[in-house]
């Protein structure tokens, strides 16, 4: 399993790909590893564009066929656009966690947010960890 | 320490994602529950199933025990015959569900869940001291320990499992078992009976023989592209059948009749054990059912989420296993609500999260097999 060096991760296994240097904009997913541990996926709720989220909070739910996951903003911030794809190819998400099956789009309230996440290495030494 | 199966490493081997099942470590998954679940259902599945709890129930008084013990009529089995049944306690409240398998007069094997097998026994001795005075001539000793339990079900089950032995398994119809040998030289009792709603067979065998028989049973699958399967495929499986679960449909406190089991309650075959408080609850007439549902807004059902009248959003009854059905690609659920909801078509809600959706009371099981 191998964790993208331009993704940013949480602890909560989400990612966030800052779009462009300098931009307030990211855009959100799980990781590879979430998915993975969750097995097939069938469902998934994301929150309406224009919602405002804080750091921590669930946006969202991701259903394997045995359990149900909540989704956790990464970063504070508003809700610009979601992946319409998902809810009719939650499976997409099991295919291609990293690019494809990304979740939304997040105008950051601030812009350095991101600074407080893991970089790919400690995102893999903490999987590791969980072992 | 959770409890390993005889064929721990197999799993390992195989890539099953260990977890702790009620105190056993069990691969719930090897490729994913969707295409372990339509592998079985297309071809064939193999279960790791030695969990299950063993009791060996023996001597002449073996069969007036048991039909006093369990709610079936254990009388009306011949030899080489296999019976579902409840257990019930004083209050008609159900211990577990279990099979029973008669080898003969004097010889009988009860199988029951393996989180409940310590619970189960005790109550098991609790009647055997209650009825000490009438019936003297038996034995009951919990042989869980000694055993591997390997399902293989599937449409190509007889032909996989009919490569281990020189019984002619094609002679066993369901809800029956031979006694035999298994690769030429292991005890086995060859069941045709099952948890999934397809053809196959329980294969018991005695524990250290167990990863012996699972890998030429790998290898005689692999022409008929059978997967190994872990605990999700089971229990979705099992679900898209009707077919209860204790913890789920089953409680200590529920009413089986209540369950749509009254096929297995046999008020007319002579005292049982939780037979009074059962009659007197079907008498006064019952006030829940359980029904199957589907879902017609997104959303999954899951255990213990409220089922909602639809007009009045008040709660009027509880999901007891609810999943996506990967044979139906639907979420469905079993739920008891009132005795008034319960009919083919009745428009019920679920709620979800916090939203009242939309769901239909449907006939059971979800599916039936096309062979």
């Amino acid at each position: 399993m191998s964790f993208p060096n331009n993704l940013k991760y949480t602890k909560d296994h989400e990612w966030a790909r800052i779009e462009g240097a300098g931009s307030k904009i990211i855009t959100v997913g799980v990781t590879d590893h979430a998915q993975s541990a969750l097995g097939d996926i069938v469902f998934i709720e994301l929150p309406a564009a224009g919602r405002v989220l804080k750091k921590g909070e669930t946006f969202g739910v991701v259903e394997s066929i045995k359990a149900v996951s909540d989704l956790y903003a990464p970063v504070s911030g508003k809700v610009l656009e979601i992946n319409t794809a998902l809810p009719n190819d939650p499976a997409l998400i099991n295919k291609d966690p990293h690019a494809g099956a990304w979740m939304l789009k997040i105008e950051m309230t601030d812009a350095n947010a991101l600074s407080e996440l893991m970089d790919a290495d400690a995102y893999t030494k903490y999987v590791e960890s969980l072992h | 320490m959770p409890k390993q199966t005889a064929l721990i490493e197999e799993h390992r081997r195989l890539g099953g994602r260990i977890i702790d099942f009620g105190g056993w470590e069990l691969p719930v998954q090897y490729t994913g529950v969707m295409d372990e679940h339509l592998t079985c259902r297309a071809k064939c599945g193999i279960f790791d199933v030695s969990h299950m709890g063993e009791v060996h129930v023996e001597g002449k008084d073996s069969e007036a025990f048991l039909n006093y013990l369990v709610s079936n009529d254990v009388s009306k089995l011949a030899d080489g015959q296999a019976l579902y049944s409840e257990m019930c306690n004083d209050n008609g409240g159900v211990v577990d569900d279990l099979l029973v398998y008669k080898k003969n007069r004097d010889k009988f094997l009860v199988v029951i869940n393996a989180g409940n097998s310590d619970k189960d026994y005790a109550h098991m001795l609790k009647i055997q001291e209650r009825m000490s005075t009438r019936l003297k001539n038996y034995t009951l000793t919990n042989e869980s320990p000694n055993y591997t339990q390997i399902a293989v079900q599937g449409r190509h089950a007889e032909k996989i499992v009919q490569t281990l032995t020189k019984s002619n398994l094609s002679a066993v119809k369901t809800y029956w078992f031979t006694e035999g040998t298994a690769l030429g030289k292991i005890p086995a009792v060859f069941a045709r009976t099952g948890y999934t709603g397809e053809d196959g067979f329980e294969v018991y065998i005695p524990w250290s023989t167990g990863p012996e028989v699972w890998r030429a049973l790998e290898d005689a699958g692999q022409a008929y592209g059978m997967k190994p399967c872990g605990l999700g495929a089971r229990d979705t499986l099992r679900l898209e059948m009707k077919y209860p679960l204790y913890g789920h449909e089953l409680s200590d406190e529920g009413n089986p009749l209540e369950a749509g089991l009254g096929w297995v309650i046999k008020f007319d075959k002579g005292d049982f054990v939780g037979r009074a408080p059962m009659l007197a609850a079907k008498e006064k007439g019952l006030t829940r059912s359980l029904v199957g549902l589907k879902m017609l807004e997104r959303g999954i059902p899951r255990q213990g989420y409220s089922i909602l009248d639809p007009g009045t959003k008040e709660k009027i009854g509880a999901v007891t296993s609810g999943t996506q059905s990967p044979s139906l690609n639907q979420a469905i659920a079993l739920a008891y609500v009132p005795k008034s909801m319960s009919a083919i078509g009745t428009r019920l809600a679920v709620d979800i999260r916090g939203a009242a959706l939309a769901a239909e009371v449907i006939p059971t099981p979800f599916y039936k097999r096309p062979y």
